[in-house]
């Protein structure tokens, strides 16, 4: 009997060890392989940023980082006041690395100290078997060597969500950083890489043995180079100042953007390193808005800068010829409404080109009256008005190109003549960003429908691929002349100090007004715009292109609440213009492969010469 | 040689080196076998190297064949003189180590007797068994079944297992009296006996809870729930479980076991062997290591079966279970069946106690087969 018991003992053992070994063998052994070999990601190198011409704009550089796991540390704080020794860290660092370990999960490191010099990080490594739950890294970290003038296109990186956590085991990695703004976000797939893998084997305490095969080398992510042209866009930001101010340069050949800058700027160094509560609020304070895109997002009243595509309005419906007159006395009558021209005096009689290079209102206000506003939001759209362009920045706005449709559906009442009276001088409900502005001139002065480009490799539209503008050249000859005498001895935008030597350039000023003119304040005496509250001052407007015959490049400017676009933009646009062609590759050479010349300027100018008489 | 006047049996005794010659050979080779597997498995653990546990253990095995040897072929009698002294030896070592013993393991177990240290608790197992076979010898099976002949076999089993529990030694108590009861058992006590004494058991379970001390508790309560902590007293288990399973049918091979050579199991060396074994050796191994000691202890049971004398027939088929128990309880314990009592496998875990435990045992089992013709004076040996 007890022979039995033994028996059945033994081969309840025996089932047993069957049931572990041959039932579920392969769950234990996969168990059992998880247990021992760890597998740990290899860090891809982040794609870089350069400009057109291959400068190097967002670089990975070398970066010599201590981090903590909270989670591994045990005594948290005695091991920080340990590091702290170590690194030299004072009361504020310790704060901020104290505060991190609050916020984030327990398994995820934290920054202690980065940017650290060979001496300080070896000696933590000295010290690391004291120091439980740090890890030390070698590793790359994002720089922007001209970060300020490309803050807000090429964006920054910040340390990743906790959704992103969730989503991307690669964003667990020790200060691996996600792009929060600008292209770094919009192209995180391309820019990432992918991880590559090595499986090590591991003891029980963690410790590495052995590395085991296959190991998957990562990949590099994939570079982006802009079309954007540092020494322009540099120049441009130096010409904006301190201003709240935005510029954009397009190349008349191909649509890439030569300048798209927005200021004031900031750091995204700072960002990208994290930046401290009181720099961000100073940047989120301040009335000039340093973190929003001018360029794409800012959406701003034209002014004048529209009266090109009104005076095409009322060419094409034949409202006008441009040899139409009109007599501007400063003001113009509609019903009980009196309408203003800037300049109070009147400009006496003037034909469409006087209208155009005064740029007088009361010339606009007789067009407009004769015209559907329809007709001239119909122009505006063909020129990019009304329409986002998206650059892949992941923002900006299409601005607002009104008519009795929006009317009616957006506020539900009729349109009224008045207002159309008011949207052909760029006021009224009119809005556009100064990137339309600048796709607008351009399309003027090509009469092609250019489209925006901002990175190089995404340029699919080649400039011969442009569609032409359903506008009559004829028409857009006459325009475009009328931009070229903006910037001659009577127009607006002349410049006394220009050298006559210098380069034809075509160009429309722009004052915009923030606030609506009473009577009253028009009786008492118009206030000068430096004499007003700054956020009450008209926004300073300038497009226009160069040369003027055979165009290469198109400008806008935007400076908000700048004062009168003749005095503050148009030197800015000058000024730009002037630079592009000093820099592009000269106009000469480029009329050797008559790309431009075939297509633009020759039959117009055969025609033109004929209708400017 | 001749000792038939004072041994007063009634056949002609062997000589010594008749006795040595006439030991079952085979089944002392796969003793030998099992422990050499035992040295292989410390080699293992030791990543490949005699040191620092393989060669000791060979060394304690030669010393433990030997004194095995001397146990088997010493006249039975001598034995039955000693059944009594050795309990009482016993217990007294029990209670110095109570009172002086080192403090090891969490508990008072070991007795340092300057070149080894032994475990009291271990040798108890010996005597008990011995103590009881003496005591039913003694009887005749009408006598043994009387109630005021049960109050004896109680106070040999209890005291000293009372004792070892308050170590505390939980695994090696329940053995005593595991073996004990076989005992009562086979001396043909009346089996509604077994059932009341079963139902108290079960009815002293919450007192013996509330004396168990805090990490035995845990034992027990992980046992019936291993996942449910596995960074803790669970991981043991777990770990085990998942080197077992992982050695799968054939093993992964000598040497390339991972759970052990990475650590992750605990008490390799002791408690744990046999998961390496399984683990390097697989099922196949696993299985012929367990037929081996099955084999060797179902022959202890039919020595015991087969022997003349009561004496002889109690305690053979009593070291036989009791050896038995050892490799249940450790082979249920690594694979999960039963909570982790910290019980080694003999021969190949690595220890001297239990190693020692084996010599003496088996060497009175086969003591048992060399005189397992000879009968004995009911009221003690021959040679009072």
């Amino acid at each position: 009997m007890l022979a039995g018991l033994q028996g059945l003992a033994l081969a309840t053992l025996g089932g047993r060890l069957y049931y572990l070994t041959v039932v579920n063998g392969e769950k234990y052994r996969l168990r059992a392989d998880s247990n021992r070999t760890s597998m740990t990601l290899i860090v891809p190198e982040r794609g870089e940023f350069t400009d057109r011409n291959g400068v190097k704009i967002a670089i990975n550089q070398p970066d010599l980082t201590v981090f903590m796991v909270p989670e591994q540390a045990g005594d948290i704080s005695a091991t920080l006041t340990k590091l702290a020794r170590i690194l030299r860290l004072d009361q504020r660092g310790l704060r901020k690395v104290r505060r991190q370990i609050q916020q984030q999960r327990k398994f995820l490191p934290v920054t202690v100290a980065q940017g650290l010099d060979w001496n300080t990080f070896s000696r933590v490594n000295v010290e690391m078997p004291d120091l439980p739950g740090v890890i030390t890294d070698a590793g790359l970290s994002r720089y922007y060597p001209h970060g300020r003038n490309f803050a807000h296109i090429v964006g920054y990186l910040a340390s990743p969500s906790e959704d992103e956590v969730a989503r991307n085991r690669i964003y667990r990695l020790p200060g691996f950083k996600v792009g929060r703004q600008g292209l770094e976000r919009q192209l995180e797939d391309e820019l990432r890489g992918t991880a590559g893998t090595r499986r090590v084997e591991v003891n029980a305490v963690g410790r590495e043995i052995r590395e085991l095969p296959p190991r998957q080398d990562a990949a590099r992510g994939h570079d982006v180079q802009l079309t954007i042209d540092l020494r322009l866009q540099e120049f441009a930001l130096e010409q904006l100042k301190e201003e709240a101010a935005g510029a954009v340069m397009v190349d008349l050949e191909t649509g890439e953007l030569l300048a798209l800058a927005s200021a004031p700027t900031f750091d995204p160094n700072e960002f990208t390193r994290g930046i401290s509560q009181e720099n961000y609020d100073g940047l989120l304070n301040d009335p000039r808005k340093p973190l929003l895109n001018k360029c794409t997002s800012g959406q701003y009243p034209p002014g004048s800068t529209v009266k090109m595509l009104v005076a095409l309005a009322a060419l094409e419906q034949g409202v006008i010829t441009p040899k139409t007159e009109f007599y501007c006395n400063g003001k113009h009558k509609l019903g009980q409404n009196t309408f203003h021209c800037w300049k109070k005096r009147g400009h006496g009689k003037l034909d469409l080109l006087g209208g155009i290079s005064n740029s007088c209102d009361v010339y606009f206000y007789e067009i407009a009256e004769k015209l559907d506003i329809d007709m001239i939001a119909d122009m505006a759209r063909r020129f990019g008005l009304g329409e986002f362009f998206d650059l892949g920045i992941g923002s900006g706005g299409a601005g607002l190109v009104p008519d009795r449709r929006w009317k009616r559906d957006f506020r539900q009442q009729p349109w009224h003549l008045g207002e159309t009276l008011n949207v052909a001088i760029g006021q009224g409900a009119m809005l556009a960003t100064p990137l339309q502005l600048a796709i607008m001139t351009a399309r003027l002065a090509t009469g092609r429908k250019m489209l925006p480009a901002l990175v190089k490799h995404s340029v699919k539209t080649r400039p011969d691929s442009f569609e032409q503008l359903a506008v009559n050249p004829l028409h857009l000859r006459t325009v475009r002349r009328g931009m070229e005498m903006v910037m001659e001895a009577r127009g607006t935008a002349h410049d006394f100090r220009r050298k006559t030597s210098a380069i034809k350039q075509a160009g429309k000023t722009g004052t915009a007004q923030v606030r609506r003119i009473t009577q009253d304040q028009r009786d008492a005496g118009l206030l000068n715009n430096s004499e007003k509250p700054w956020r009450t001052r008209d926004h300073a407007l300038f497009v226009g292109y160069a040369p003027a015959e055979n165009p290469r490049v198109a400008v806008s400017i935007l400076v908000q609440h700048g004062g009168g676009g003749a005095s503050t933009a148009a030197p800015i646009g000058r000024a730009l213009l002037d630079k592009a062609l000093e820099l592009l590759p000269s106009v000469e050479s480029r009329n050797g492969s008559e790309a431009l010349a075939a297509n633009n300027s020759e039959p117009i100018l055969g025609a033109g010469a004929t209708s400017d008489e | 040689m001749s000792n038939t006047r004072i041994f007063g049996s009634n056949r002609v005794e062997k000589g010594l080196l008749q006795r040595l010659v006439g030991l079952n050979w085979l089944i002392i080779g796969i003793i030998c076998f099992l422990a050499a597997t035992g040295i292989t498995m410390l080699y293992s653990v030791a990543g490949g190297d005699m040191e620092p546990w393989a060669s000791r253990h060979a060394m304690r095995f030669g010393f433990a064949l030997v004194l095995m040897l001397i146990i088997a072929v010493t006249d039975i009698r001598y034995w039955m003189a000693l059944a009594y002294p050795a309990w009482i030896a016993g217990l007294v070592l029990l209670i110095l180590v109570d009172v002086i013993g080192d403090v090891g393991m969490g508990g008072q177990r070991w007795l340092d007797i300057g070149f080894m240290r032994i475990q009291p608790s271990e040798l108890m197992k010996i005597a008990v068994v011995m103590a009881l076979a003496r005591y039913y010898h003694a009887m005749t099976f009408v006598q043994s079944r009387r109630l005021p002949a049960l109050l004896m076999p109680l106070i040999l089993i209890i005291v000293p297992a009372a004792l070892v529990i308050r170590q505390p030694d939980f695994g090696t108590g329940l053995t005593i009296i595991a073996g004990g009861v076989i005992i009562m058992f086979l001396a043909g006590l009346p089996a509604w006996l077994f059932a009341v004494g079963g139902v108290s058991i079960t009815a002293a379970i919450p007192i013996v809870w509330q004396t168990m001390k805090e990490y035995q508790k845990n034992r027990v309560l992980t046992f019936l729930n291993p996942e449910s902590d596995p960074l803790g007293a669970g991981y043991q288990i777990m770990q085990s479980k998942i080197a077992l399973g992982s050695g799968g049918m054939t093993g992964k091979g000598f040497l390339d076991g991972t759970q052990s050579h990475l650590n992750f199991l605990p008490e390799m060396k002791t408690d744990f062997i046999f998961t390496v074994l399984v683990e390097e050796f697989g099922l196949i191994g696993a299985l012929t290591v367990l037929l081996l000691y099955g084999s060797v202890l179902m022959y202890g049971l039919l020595i015991g079966i087969g022997c003349r004398n009561q004496f002889g027939r109690l305690m053979a088929s009593g070291l036989a279970m009791t050896l038995f128990f050892y490799i249940l309880i450790n082979v249920g314990m690594v694979m999960g069946l039963m909570p982790v009592v910290g019980v080694p496998l003999p021969l190949i875990s690595y220890g001297g106690s239990a190693m020692l435990t084996w010599a003496i045992a088996y060497g009175l089992i086969l003591s048992v087969a060399t005189h397992r013709h000879v009968t004995l004076a009911p009221k003690g040996s021959g040679l009072a």
